[in-house]
């Protein structure tokens, strides 16, 4: 008879912790090999490929910091959420609401006012929108224990529907000969980029900005002490009198806020214009959630893992197009990294080990 | 096990030890707060592993690299804190600890063993019942159950009786010596030296990790042990000067709560506590301590009847607000709701205070502040870590013990409730922690000691209510003959 155990691992080093993630990521790029194989293509000539799509050239590389954007700012704003427990999978729909008021804002404003007033104007409205849309679940957890995971992951559907019917619908745009989408920004209300690039450095200092700022408020403010204690012990929590209400909301408002800002960046920036939601944001929201993870949560590391998801997103573009492979590429790449990033956590948390026995007594 | 080392961080928790069991034989062990008693059980059990050293059965060395296999060696353990599932039935939670449990309807096959078991063993349980629902004592029954279902010969108890009330105590002895009689080998951890000169054959005590000394209880008494355990004598008696009671502090008035199964569990305590005093609740565990303890301090709401500190009503107020007005907590069930385990020591040092003026400058946290209190708490109450960079979870029970008591201590409140705050307390510790109960009473501070102890009380209490099925059997002065029927009144006889 074979058994398999699990016990608590109690001895974990930085040093084990970071391998475990490493060795995770190789693992999960030898199972993504493998899928290769099956769709016929070398699996290292693929891969190596992602890698130099994003970070072999100076173009691989400023569209990686591009799309690293969005995914720095919602990642952030989710290693708050998480350390409290709260399993916010609505990034994308606040993402999508930040847009919306942006766009809003800046289509009504944009026209009167300068440069200087109507972004900042912008990305406020932006964070208003991402904040409402985020503050949703949290009343509904905490005053009739709805559950947040269904809660927020419903809320990214409604939310892209209320999309589509404003491009369709009211805010359609007179300059796209009857396509759905409105009117581009005017000029004013459009982001400045690098020359030669896309990438829109506002953004970019606002993400930095942000992961900098949340760094402190998880681990030196009144709020962030809160947070932590809330999600290691809910009981202690309400024992030492946390107000588990307004500690929610205010992390809510901040994590959707900084999707809202991803929004704002991505309308501003990118597209110029509100178009259907697949194509505002492709999927940053749920990619943000294996950026949180893989930076165990701290807000500075997702810089990096935001850096590296980018890249992945972009090489699995360029392979798409050189490699001809299916546009869902990408997702399956993320999505086996995912799987493999929270294996190996589990198994940095919990020892196995396999037992055999040739016949147990009863 | 032979010369068995073991450190974390350096720092050794174990040293070159060397223990022994004969079969048929209780062995206790004893030693002060992190000695490291649950580590060197835990290495047993194949928890941890050693950093050398050997383990043997029958002479022949074996490897235990984890709880599997030390089962399949004939070793149970129960735990310090007890590991169940809180939202499973009893069965479904042996089931889950049970090695031949089937794949397919676990539930049915071993019902019926269990039930065998627990007549032949004389426990009364309702399998169906929820752990949640359950006393302390009820649980651990369920974990020396799983033990012996799966044939353990060695049964490991970690400070089993110090969250039993007397007579689940009484009915663990007698299991114990049932299952010594049976030739069952015992490993018994307490702090109480009475009880270990009551069931234990023989004694080891540990001391910073090395073993200090072997005894048999037949030659030797508590003194010599517990000077054995701290390295010198031990005062066992203090004395409570007189002090008149000073202001009223806090009246409760006809409260009643609900408890966790639903039923009302305090139905109609009034009483009234003033300056320099100490009132105690005496009460076997379950009859409504826990409910009421947290009902004044926030934690559970009150039905009807009102909590007024220093005359200002604070019925159903936040536990925050409460706490500004002066009532400290230490609350019975410390791991649960005392502790974020995955967090420092300096961050658990300010769980309740953190937002006070001191600790906390607007939005900020003064960290600088918070680790100097920390490190205050930690030499006042001689909480034994490596650094205050340390999650409390790595500290032993009783150090964890040390500094929620610190905590809700040094910040002079005007009220400490404390329920039970010597569990799990080594002698020296026991008796310091007492001296400073006493010291804040002649402060001017008013103390609410719950507890099951009746020694305790005695040594401690201006005035003690005994608690039975949520009410008062009656309040007795310190000085009250009727105090030696305190017995009577715990089971339920009024008549005063
Ligand atoms: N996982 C761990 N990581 C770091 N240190 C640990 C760990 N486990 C135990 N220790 C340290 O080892 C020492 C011994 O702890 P142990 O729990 O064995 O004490 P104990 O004798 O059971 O004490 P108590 O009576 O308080 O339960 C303590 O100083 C504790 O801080
Ligand atoms: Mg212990």
């Amino acid at each position: 008879m074979i058994k398999i155990t699990t016990s608590d691992r109690y001895d974990i080093t930085p040093l084990r912790s970071l391998m475990t993630n490493i060795f995770s990521l190789v693992a999960g790029l030898f199972v993504i090999g493998i899928i290769f194989l099956i769709a016929g293509v070398n699996p290292l000539y693929a891969i190596s490929e992602i890698f130099l799509g994003s970070f072999g050239s100076l173009y691989g590389i400023k569209e990686t910091v591009t799309k690293a954007i969005p995914l720095i700012l919602i990642g952030a704003g989710l290693t708050l959420a998480f350390r409290a427990k709260f399993w916010n999978i609505g990034a994308e729909g606040q993402l999508l609401m930040g847009a919306i008021f942006s766009t809003w804002t800046g289509l009504t404003f944009g026209d009167h006012l300068p440069s200087y007033l109507i972004v900042p104007l912008m990305f406020f409205s932006g964070f208003i929108g991402g904040a409402l849309w985020g503050i949703i679940p949290a009343i509904l957890k905490i005053k009739y224990s709805i559950n947040e995971v269904i809660s927020t992951l419903m809320l990214n559907y409604i939310c892209a529907e209320f999309l589509t019917m404003l491009i369709v619908g009211p805010w359609k745009g007179s300059t796209r000969f009857g396509f759905p989408g409105t009117d581009n920004l005017p000029e004013a209300a459009i982001l400045g980029v690098i020359p030669g690039s896309r990438i829109h450095y506002s953004t970019l200092i606002l993400s930095l900005i942000c992961a900098v700022i949340l760094c402190v408020v998880i681990y030196r403010t009144r709020f962030g002490y809160e947070t932590r204690v809330v999600g290691e012990n809910p009981d202690a929590g309400k024992y030492a009198g946390i107000n588990f209400l307004k500690t929610s909301l205010i992390l809510m408002a901040i994590s959707g806020g900084l999707a809202g800002f991803a929004g704002v960046g991505e309308i501003a920036g990118i597209h110029h214009y509100l178009g259907y939601p697949a194509s505002v944001s492709s999927g940053y929201g749920f990619t943000a959630i294996i950026v949180a993870w893989l930076a165990k949560l701290n807000p500075l590391y997702a810089v990096f893992s935001g850096l590296f998801f980018a890249g992945i997103l972009v090489g699995g573009d360029a392979i798409q197009i050189s490699l001809g492979l299916p546009a869902a590429t990408v997702e399956i790449v993320n999505g086996t990294l995912l799987i493999f990033l929270i294996m190996g956590e589990y198994f940095l948390n919990n020892k196995i080990s396999v037992h055999v026995s040739t016949k147990s007594k009863g | 096990m032979k010369d068995i080392c073991k450190s974390f961080h350096g720092i050794h928790a174990n040293k070159d030890i060397n223990l022994y069991v004969r079969s048929g034989e209780i062995l206790g062990l004893l030693g002060e707060n992190g000695a490291g008693k649950t580590t060197l059980m835990n290495i047993l059990y194949g928890l941890y592993q050693p950093d050398s050293g050997q383990i043997e059965i029958n002479g022949s060395p074996i490897r235990i690299s984890n709880p599997v296999e030390s089962i399949t060696h004939g070793i149970g353990m129960v735990h310090q804190h007890f590991m169940l599932i809180q939202n499973h039935s009893v069965l479904e939670n042996i089931a889950l600890g049970y090695k031949d449990t089937p794949f397919f309807s676990p539930k049915k096959k071993l019902r019926k063993q269990v039930e065998e078991f627990s007549k032949q063993f004389d426990f009364k349980m309702d399998l169906d019942q929820r752990v949640w629902q359950l006393s302390a004592g009820e649980q651990q029954r369920i974990e020396i159950i799983k033990a012996l279902l799966n044939g353990a010969d060695l049964l490991i108890l970690d400070e089993p009786t110090s969250v039993l009330t007397p007579l689940e105590i009484k009915e663990l002895i007698s299991i114990l010596r049932q299952m010594k009689a049976d030739g069952h080998m015992i490993i018994f951890i307490s702090h109480k030296l009475d009880e270990i000169m009551d069931i234990c054959d023989r004694v080891t005590v540990l001391q910073k990790g090395r073993v200090v000394g072997h005894a048999d209880t037949a030659d030797t008494n508590k003194k010599a042990l517990a000077r054995m355990m701290v390295g010198r004598d031990v005062v066992f008696n203090i004395d409570r000067e007189k002090l008149e009671p000073g202001k009223k502090v806090l009246s409760v008035q006809e409260i009643h709560v609900t408890g966790d199964k639903g039923m009302p569990a305090v139905r109609g305590v009034s009483f009234e506590l003033f300056e320099n005093e100490i009132f105690g609740i005496a009460g076997v565990a379950g009859n409504g301590q826990r409910e009421l303890a947290e009902a004044i301090t926030g934690i559970r709401k009150i039905d009807s009847g009102s909590v007024r500190m220093n005359d200002k009503d604070i019925t159903n107020k936040s536990p925050r607000h409460i706490y500004d007005n002066g009532v400290s907590h230490v609350p019975e069930e410390r791991i649960r709701f005392g502790i974020a385990p995955g967090l420092f020591l300096y961050d658990n040092a300010i769980l309740k205070q953190h937002h006070l003026k001191k600790f906390s400058k607007r939005y900020f946290l003064k960290y600088s502040q918070v680790k100097n209190h920390t490190k205050t708490i930690i030499s006042d109450f001689k909480v034994a870590t490596h650094s205050i960079n340390n999650q409390i979870r790595n500290l032993s029970g009783g150090n964890i013990q040390k500094l929620i008591l610190g905590r809700e201590i040094s910040e002079q409140p005007r009220l400490l409730v404390a329920s039970h705050p010597t569990y799990g307390l080594d002698v020296g510790a026991t008796q310091f922690l007492r001296e400073h109960l006493l010291a804040l009473r002649k402060q001017g501070s008013s103390v609410l000691l719950f507890s099951e102890d009746l020694e305790e009380i005695f040594e401690l209490c201006d005035r003690v209510a005994v608690i039975f099925a949520g009410e008062f059997m009656g309040i007795l002065k310190s000085d009250d003959e009727k105090l030696c029927d305190i017995g009577l009144m715990m089971a339920g006889s009024k008549g005063f």
